[in-house]
């Protein structure tokens, strides 16, 4: 029978059995994380011995650390990491910068806000992956149409964010500065500013994710260079492990750049108890 | 009276039509009301009369919902008057100003700045004076709230109370004239509660500091006041003014009998004035009736 326990944050835990009890929750927390992608991985690789399907359809665990070997052994991944890396950096900046920015403004000035608000929340309802190609007419194939791509689709969450991260700071700290005969300006960077850094990184943790997609579709439309090209490239040629190889890069990218966020995140948190 | 109480002229000339006053605060006939919904009046206070000399240190007594905080946020010119005059050394009260500082409730303090910076907050808002000799000021502060050594804790590594005397600091920092107190020591401790008492009324000794404090609690009220005010139930009118001729500091006076007799003298009034409120109640309740579908 389950029991209950207090866990250190003094939040009742049900007990599984001793050798769970012995465990922290965050060691809990990485074995089970990990014994289910070492499950996967096993799984995947018996199925793939099994020869239920082909390697072109299905390749083996092995055969794509093999295909990573061989895209490693040539220059070319450089260049498409590089490419495809500009793209991201351009098109993330922009999309932070203005994101910041315009969320800024738009959650300080109520009016501001009536007026963007329903043209924003229009645009961010629609998959805006689907601009790619009028994008790409508008703009041609080059870095231009990329960029534009990754930043349409990553500001719109950092926009977001920040402006509702300036509504909804603590109307008594507002009270308080007024009293003190705060002005606007004082205002906005002593108390909307900080409080609403948590919410402005929660924002761009969103973009990151979104940026890496913007990407991935852009290169699919037209590209010499990059990780989304290399994929479809290697689809194109029934290079099955590549293409896996390919997805595993966008994923390490994507946990690797989500963790940088969460970092910062935690460095603003630490007050936020 | 132990206290030394200052008359002063006022700076400008009284202004005729402002009541023509030699007060320091001087109410007559404030009312506020608010606008609730659909087209619904609350009258929050009604025609308070009052008023303050500089140096007094004046508690607001009366039951929740009153209108004690919308009183003081009217002085603080937060909020304007519906009817009545409202003057602060024969000018009327428009908006915040640097002479008032308020201590709410809630200590409201920036979770992420140390207690030092919080305190310099009210400082650098009103910007009048230099970021060294601000943080010079706070730990002055500090170190008379008794918490010089958590100068550089955060707000959240502090307890209620502890909190509560930062936002007491912060406050007096601006060194104001006139300091709103809103139940500033609710959420305290009795011990905690009666050593800020007493830090409080030392602080407020000075002659040109003056004190407007709100509070439920009759025994604080009586070991601060020179004088208390009783207001009824919502909306709010003063019933009765007690003045206080405990002499001061007052360190040992709470066993006193005449403390205690000003303590039965007053609850005995705030008793009446509780249950003469028994008409606005009823009509409360019928508006109540009325909202539902
Ligand atoms: N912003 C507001 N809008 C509408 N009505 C309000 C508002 N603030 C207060 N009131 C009403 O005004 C009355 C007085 O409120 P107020 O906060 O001044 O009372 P109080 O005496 O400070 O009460 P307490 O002792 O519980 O703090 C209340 O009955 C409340 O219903
Ligand atoms: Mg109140």
């Amino acid at each position: 029978m389950a029991t209950i326990v207090l866990d250190e944050t003094g939040v009742p835990r049900r007990q599984g059995s001793a050798w769970q009890a012995q465990m922290g929750p965050r060691t809990e927390r990485i074995v089970l994380g990990t014994a289910f992608i070492v499950a996967v991985l096993v799984a995947w690789q018996v199925v793939t011995a099994l020869g239920i399907e082909p390697p072109i359809i299905l390749p083996s665990p092995s055969d794509v650390v093999g295909a990573f070997r061989e895209l490693f052994s040539s220059s070319d991944i450089w260049a498409d990491f590089a490419a495809s890396g500009e793209e991201l950096l351009y098109g993330f900046a922009l999309a932070a910068a203005v994101g910041i920015a315009a969320g800024l403004l738009i959650g300080w000035y109520p009016r501001l806000g009536y007026f963007f608000d329903p043209f924003i929340n229009l645009l961010y309802a629609i998959p805006r992956v689907a601009l790619g190609p009028l994008l790409v007419v508008w703009l041609g194939i080059g870095l231009s149409s990329k960029v534009a791509l990754v930043f349409l689709i990553a500001v719109f969450p950092v926009l977001v964010n920040t402006s509702s991260g300036i509504r909804s700071l603590d109307p008594h700290l507002l009270r308080v500065a007024r009293c003190f005969g705060a002005s606007d300006l004082k205002i906005f960077r002593t108390i909307a500013l900080p409080g609403s850094v948590p919410f402005i990184l929660g924002g761009l943790r969103l973009a990151v994710g979104q940026s890496l997609i913007g990407v991935f579709v852009a290169e699919l439309l037209g590209a010499q260079f990059g990780i989304g090209a290399m994929v479809e490239n290697a689809g194109e040629q029934f290079q099955t492990d590549t293409v896996f190889a390919g997805l595993l890069i966008f994923a390490v990218a994507g946990l690797l750049l989500t963790a940088i966020v969460r970092w910062l995140e935690r460095r603003f948190d630490a007050w936020r108890v | 009276m132990a206290i030394a109480r200052v008359s002063t002229l006022p700076e400008t000339p009284v202004e005729a039509g402002l009541g023509g006053t030699s007060s320091y605060l001087y109410a007559s006939k404030v009312s506020v009301a608010y606008a609730g919904r659909d087209a619904d009046i609350v009258t929050a206070i009604d025609r308070i009369d009052l008023s303050i000399d500089r140096g007094e240190f004046v508690c607001l007594l009366g039951p929740s919902g009153c209108g004690k905080t919308t009183f003081l946020n009217v002085v603080a010119g937060f909020l304007p008057v519906s009817s009545g005059v409202l003057t602060l050394k024969g000018k009327a009260i428009d908006r915040p100003g640097p002479d008032r500082a308020m201590v709410f409730q809630q200590p409201g303090l920036l979770p992420w700045r140390d207690v030092l910076h919080n305190v310099t907050f009210g400082l650098e808002m009103s910007g009048r004076m230099r970021r060294r000799e601000a943080i010079v000021r706070a730990g002055e502060l500090l170190e008379l709230v008794g918490l010089a050594e958590f100068a550089r804790s955060f707000p959240h590594q502090l307890s209620g109370g502890m909190q509560q005397r930062v936002n007491l600091a912060r406050a007096l920092a601006v060194r104001p004239e006139l300091l709103l107190l809103d139940e500033p020591f609710a959420s305290v401790d009795a011990q905690t509660r009666e050593s800020l008492q007493a830090e409080l009324l030392a602080i407020c000794k000075a002659p040109e500091v003056t004190a407007l404090f709100v509070t439920h609690d009759i025994g604080e009220a009586v070991f601060l006041a020179d004088r208390i005010c009783i207001l009824t139930s919502r909306p709010g009118r003063i019933v009765r003014e007690v003045r206080v001729r405990l002499p001061k500091p007052r360190d040992e006076v709470r066993l006193k009998p005449e403390f205690l007799a000003y303590v039965q003298e007053v609850s005995g009034v705030l008793r009446s004035a509780a249950a003469t409120a028994g008409k606005s109640e009823n009509r409360e309740e019928k508006r109540h009736g009325d909202d539902r579908p």
